[in-house]
């Protein structure tokens, strides 16, 4: 220093402190008054019980292993899916911004209401069966959405998560590609390289950035995932947030609710933190 | 030329198409439910092609209880929190893109342990804070959790938007006379934009999409997602088409009229 110019920490620190404070105020004060819940019984002592009542309760283990057996699931199919999207979207053919548009209207579309569209395909009468009865496959309507098979429900979510979420991921790929992809690409090409080795070689390193943000965006979404199995399934199938939500507002009792929700956040910080040793960005690539 | 030939164009038209029919056919159908009479749901088979019109679906959605004043609560919460998020979150990335200083890791890796938090658990000591301050029940107390939920993720976004953004661009711009200001202006933000406005997109969807905190801190100031999911249960399924379509809707609004704005930002180094 010695210029008389201010510190250079004081910069990023003014552009951080307003975002920093705003956190602090309405998630790190909120969230430890939350832990003390799920460490208190209703009568007001610190306990272990409403970790017990969690545990002990039917619909717990199935809560959990759906959750998981979700984002196994749907991650890896909405990453494919949307990277073929934005690559077919980063093509100069005619009518590539017009698919750009088209894969861009999910973004705007509610869990919930992705949920309530899927029902119409899926539930007795709806358009999976009218279509395969229009195809001759079938004389009287599947049942898909069954309270005997909870898996059928789990598929038709899976369905409708990869139908709706698809786009948020895609649209981080996008910005993330059209930045950094059009010489690299070409040069990829003059050194005849395939598709698949531009996306190996090519896409890949250079859009973690853009990946890294859309994975571990996803994920944690994914744990939270609720309205649209609400909407399919009814109850049938139990997750980790409806299990949360239906121990808060139809049991009245914010304690469970809580230790639920302390089993979303460990799993999502475990998932969160291999993301980023596997993704790390390392200092020399920031420049880029 | 490689990628030019006509086998390459066919491929790329057949991924292309099916993959827009992957997107719009749902959309298609609940579209066609939504504007059949209300017994259609129930008829089997039923034709695919919108042969018999009707608006009595939807005017019983929309006249139904709440859902006008709930759909205003939803665009009011959903703007508020788009443009709080971005006024706070987008400084905020640019510092983590582009200074090194002391804890910028542990600052990193507290805005992601701040958005573990689930929705459940934020929301219920905050209704308490909210009813002490006077602000629960209101689209407000809705949209301020919602920027906090939002609020890292647009963070995390922008700092990979200028993270891709070559710094040197910026420090050739300042050798040649510019302030760091009117470089940032210059060269960081245009070059940053598509990213931001993908952010600015992504957060309006959050808070539109968002049900968990908006029913537990509503009442009677329900949002349309926290309005719908309570009633789901004991409505009809034509009940639910509609709602669905009425909240599918906005997204062809929402995209159509920013289509151009946005196809402007894509092509910008898109070439």
């Amino acid at each position: 220093m010695g210029n008389g110019k201010a510190p250079e920490w004081l910069l990023p620190l003014a552009l951080l402190a307003p975002a920093a404070l705003f956190l602090t105020f309405f998630i790190a004060i909120p969230s430890v008054q939350a832990l003390q819940l799920a460490f208190h019984s209703s009568s007001g002592s610190g306990s272990l019980e409403p970790f017990r009542r969690m545990v002990s309760d039917t619909r717990f283990l199935p809560a959990l292993r759906n959750t998981l057996i979700l984002i196994a699931l749907i991650i890896p199919i909405q990453l494919v899916l949307a990277l073929t999207m934005a690559l077919i979207a980063q093509s100069r053919r005619r009518g590539a911004g017009f698919f750009l548009y088209v894969y861009a209207i999910p973004l705007a579309i509610s869990e919930l209401a992705a949920g309530l569209v899927w029902l119409a395909i899926f539930t007795e009468r709806g358009y999976l069966n009218v279509i395969l009865h229009g195809l001759g496959w079938i004389q009287r309507p599947v049942i898909f959405l069954s309270y005997e098979r909870p898996l059928g429900i789990l598929l038709a979510v899976v369905v409708a998560e990869a139908w709706r979420a698809t786009a948020i991921v895609m649209v981080t790929l996008v910005a993330g590609l059209q930045m950094i992809l059009g010489e690299y690409w070409e040069a990829a090409e003059v050194f005849g390289a395939n598709l698949i080795q531009k996306i190996r070689y090519v896409v890949l390193p250079l859009l973690r950035p853009s990946l890294q943000a859309a994975l571990i965006i996803r994920t944690l979404f994914a744990f939270q995932t609720f309205a649209v199995v609400v909407a399919l399934g009814g109850g049938v199938l139990p997750v980790l947030a409806s299990e949360a939500y239906n121990w808060y507002v139809g049991a009245h009792n914010p304690h469970v609710a809580a230790a639920y929700a302390l089993v979303i956040l460990v799993l999502s910080a475990i998932t969160t933190g291999l993301y980023l040793r596997l993704l790390r960005v390392r200092p020399e690539e920031l420049g880029r | 030329m490689k990628g030019r030939s006509w086998v390459g164009d066919v491929l790329w038209y057949a991924g292309a198409i099916a993959l827009a029919l992957w997107v719009l056919a749902p959309i298609y159908l609940i579209g066609l439910l939504a504007f059949s009479p209300r017994m259609a749901v129930y008829r089997w088979p039923r034709p695919l092609l919108p042969l018999e019109l009707s608006v009595e679906t939807m005017r019983f959605f929309v006249t139904a209880t709440g859902t006008l004043a709930a759909t205003w609560n939803s665009i009011v919460v959903a703007l508020f929190t788009m443009i709080l998020s971005l006024i706070l979150g987008a400084p905020a990335g640019y510092a983590l893109a582009r200074f090194f200083f002391p804890g910028r890791e542990a600052v990193r890796m507290g805005i992601l342990m701040t958005r573990m938090f689930p929705m459940a658990i934020l929301s219920i000591p905050l209704a308490v804070t909210f009813i002490r301050m006077g602000l629960y029940d209101t689209p407000w107390a809705v949209a301020l959790v919602h920027t906090a939920m939002a609020l890292p993720f647009v963070i995390l976004i922008t700092a990979s938007v200028f993270t891709a953004i070559p710094r040197d661009l910026e420090e050739a711009a300042m050798t040649l006379g510019c302030s760091p200001l009117s470089a940032f202006l210059r060269i960081s933000l245009p070059l940053a934009l598509p990213g931001l406005a993908a952010a600015a997109l992504f957060t309006f969807v959050i808070s539109w999409n968002e049900v968990f905190a908006a029913a537990i801190l509503t009442l009677r100031q329900r949002t349309l997602p926290a309005l719908v999911i309570t009633v789901l249960n004991e409505s009809p399924l034509y009940f639910r088409f509609a709602g669905g379509f009425f909240m599918v809707a906005p997204a062809l609004v929402i995209l159509l009229i920013i289509r151009r704005y946005l196809f402007h930002l894509w092509g910008v180094s898109g070439r």
